[in-house]
């Protein structure tokens, strides 16, 4: 981890921030997200998946030297997942230690075993404590996988910067953490939440900002093969497809193609690759035969 | 550098964003009084002089949905209307009441908002009817065709759907709560109760699993032959909305489009009016295939997520009945827990599925029901209340 660096002071200074950690972002994103330094309120990253809502925190915790704390949203996320547990185990040691040493205080058997020791801080609680580094970058990512009642929780918390325990008392941040909420939107995030965030969508970027992504992130790539992989994947989002592959997959093809050692795109190559971009099946077969041969054609020939 | 609120900036740049909050919300954006002390804070922020900078830091202020950026750009379009010399415009804009009164061409949606006045104005008032019907009249309402019934017998089915109260098909969900006869064990609440008796487990705690209501999706066919029953089933839709809060409807004749969020006004007039002011093809064509493309591409995934039920209402009377009608609705049976095709066909004795479009829909169905009476929608409620299960089979219903 490098440093603390302070938090840029303009539009431009974010996107020099961004760029230089290697995350090509559109002007715009870098406003919102130098918005929500300034501001100190959460950014709600919506988009499809693998457009880069995820890497932007991991980006800006490298880049600003903050710690990323990340919770990653499932289906039954609860309290005792995200913010906090008590190690039982422990305390069911410490309070048979405290028989056999013929203790029978009770209200002082309970204020030991409900100290801070015993308590097990989940990313939530985490993103709270103060850090020498200046607080940390909290990563909520997919939100959309958790449920509702998650949901109004996190409401609490993002508002308040603090969260309650009934047996040790109310943990407040000294100063707020920065907080990334990412959402696929597989189900509708409530109104309630995105209110108190800066919203954003983010869109696949556009040709010559993704060709400088593939450059960074596969080095070894030559410059043709790079211009035919994004131009083929550009026209692939144009088509109607079920998924249409995101930046993560073109990197994860270009980085195929070149261990494959291919020059240039070719029907052989492109078809055994395919699944590295599309990742349904009718998708794929709908790109099989002619549909691949013309795109390829059309895009080695520009 | 934080704004005083209690005392604003005065001058042209805060009225002209107070102004501008204002023209969104009846442009129909949820933006609340909150929004505009927002951006002007958020606005201190950046460099006023650069108008795509200003555009996104309102933007990420003002619009909360992917939906409603659209609507957003052609506001402040027409708001901030000079592309050039944008930092001399900014500071003479005209306010919200002049834009009112001449609106320059835009989308419909933004120029109404901008024109006309709020819907408690024009609302009128509601037209009473009293229907009072015998016990016996009940019974023959039943089994009444709703194609066939006057307006006040239409009206006293209303209020039967909306007294009809869903048994609720439950889901186990992976949360826990606190449960007598739990399987989990509570360890934490174990233990504070352990310190009542000074370290002694008496009494053992139990977590168990939380169960809730299954999401319902509903599909319904608005195009001219199913207009008899549209607004019925809307009214059944409505009052399974009010009942449920899992429930997502959406309308599809030539075009989808998601009423879910009219259907959750409580009354139910309000809730079918706003309906049909967003649904633009009321009673025309169908076209079932393009609109479940469209629903398996931009919906499927966001709302059959946690074992959906899926109710599609339609005759399934669909012109180009085609292979990509049934590669649709095989994607849409294999995205959900259960499909239920509601069909008002199925009414008529010796129903045989002929029509091209129910030969390619009926092998991806799990259930094949009629609805075109109360009774049938009894028993679609029973249905949707009995245990769920993980297998598929289809079912045809004689009619009732």
């Amino acid at each position: 981890m490098t440093a603390p660096s302070a938090l840029p002071t303009s539009v431009d200074g974010m996107l020099d921030l961004l760029t230089k950690r290697g995350y090509f972002a559109e002007r715009a994103l870098a406003t919102v997200a130098y918005l929500s330094l300034r501001m100190g309120r959460p950014l709600f990253l919506e988009g499809e998946a693998g457009v880069g809502k995820t890497e932007i925190a991991k980006v800006l915790s490298a880049a600003l030297g903050r710690k990323l704390i990340r919770l990653q949203c499932y289906e039954g996320l609860d309290v005792s997942s995200a913010v906090y547990e008590w190690n039982s185990a422990s305390q069911m040691i410490a309070i048979r230690l405290a028989e056999a040493a013929g203790e029978s205080d009770r209200d002082q058997l309970a204020s030991d075993i409900f100290a801070d020791r015993y308590l097990i801080k989940r990313p939530l609680l985490q993103a709270l404590e103060p850090d020498v580094n200046g607080p940390p970058v909290l990563l909520i990512d997919e939100l959309d996988r958790a449920d509702e009642a998650f949901e109004a929780y996190l409401l609490e918390i993002l508002s308040d910067f603090q969260v309650t325990i009934p047996e040790l008392g109310t943990v407040k941040a000294p100063a707020p953490p920065i907080v990334v909420i990412t959402s696929n939107r597989t189900r509708e995030i409530h109104d309630a939440l995105k209110r108190r965030c800066l919203y954003h969508w983010v869109d696949y970027p556009a040709a010559d900002r993704e060709l400088a992504i593939v450059k960074s992130r596969v080095p070894g790539i030559s410059a043709k093969l790079s211009q035919q992989v994004v131009s083929f994947v550009q026209k692939l989002r144009d088509q109607d497809f079920y998924k249409s592959p995101g930046v993560a997959e073109t990197i994860d093809w270009a980085t195929a193609l070149t261990e494959l050692d291919a020059r240039s795109l070719t029907p052989q190559v492109v078809g055994d690759t395919l699944g590295a971009l599309l990742k349904y099946q009718d998708d794929i077969q709908r790109m099989q035969g002619d549909a691949l041969a013309k795109t390829i054609k059309e895009v080695t020939s520009e | 550098m934080p704004i005083d609120h209690l005392n604003p900036p005065t001058g042209q740049m805060a009225d002209n964003v107070i102004g501008f909050a204002r023209a969104l919300r009846k442009a129909g954006l949820p933006v609340g009084p909150g929004g505009a002390i927002d951006a002007l804070d958020a606005l201190q922020l950046v460099d006023i002089g650069k108008r795509a900078d200003v555009f996104t830091t309102m933007e990420a202020i003002f619009v909360k949905r992917h939906e409603h950026a659209l609507i957003f750009r052609q506001a402040f379009d027409l708001f901030f209307r000079a592309e050039e010399d944008w930092k001399q415009m900014l500071d003479s804009v005209p306010l919200p009441d002049d834009a009112r009164r001449k609106p320059p061409p835009a989308s419909r949606r933004v120029q109404e908002a901008m024109t006309q006045p709020s819907r408690g104005e024009e609302r009128e008032a509601p037209q009473e009817q009293e229907v009072r019907l015998s016990v016996s009249d009940r019974e023959i309402l039943q089994k009444k065709d709703f194609a066939q019934m006057s307006a006040a017998e239409i009206a006293e089915v209303t209020r039967a759907i909306a007294d009809m109260r869903l048994p609720q098909a439950e889901l186990r969900t992976r949360r826990t709560r606190p449960d007598r006869r739990g399987a989990r064990l509570d360890l934490r609440r174990t233990l504070r109760a352990s310190l009542r008796t000074g370290g002694d487990i008496v009494d053992i705690r139990r977590l168990g699993l939380i169960d809730k209501p299954a999401p319902i999706v509903a599909l319904l066919d608005i195009s001219g032959s199913m207009s008899e029953y549209t607004r019925l089933f809307l009214h059944f839709l409505h009052a399974i909305t009010d009942a449920r809060k899992r429930v997502s409807v959406f309308l599809f004749g030539t075009r989808l489009t998601n009423v879910t969020r009219a259907l959750r006004a409580r009354d139910p007039d309000e809730a079918l009016a706003s309906c049909s002011a967003s649904v633009q093809d009321w009673a025309g064509g169908t076209r079932i295939s393009a609109s479940l493309h469209n629903f398996n591409k931009l919906w499927g995934r966001r709302v059959l997520g946690q074992g959906a039920i899926v109710l599609l209402i339609s005759d399934g009377l669909e012109r180009e009945a085609d292979s990509q009608l049934a590669f649709e609705m095989d994607r849409l049976h294999r995205s959900c827990r259960r499909l239920i095709w509601l069909n008002p066909l199925l009414r008529f004795d010796g129903f045989e599925p002929k029509a091209q479009g129910i030969k390619m829909m009926l092998p991806h169905v799990d259930e094949f029901r009629p609805v075109h009476n109360l009774t049938s929608i009894d028993g679609l409620i029973k249905a949707l209340s009995a245990p769920i299960s993980g297998h598929h089979r289809l079912l045809i219903r004689p009619a009732v």
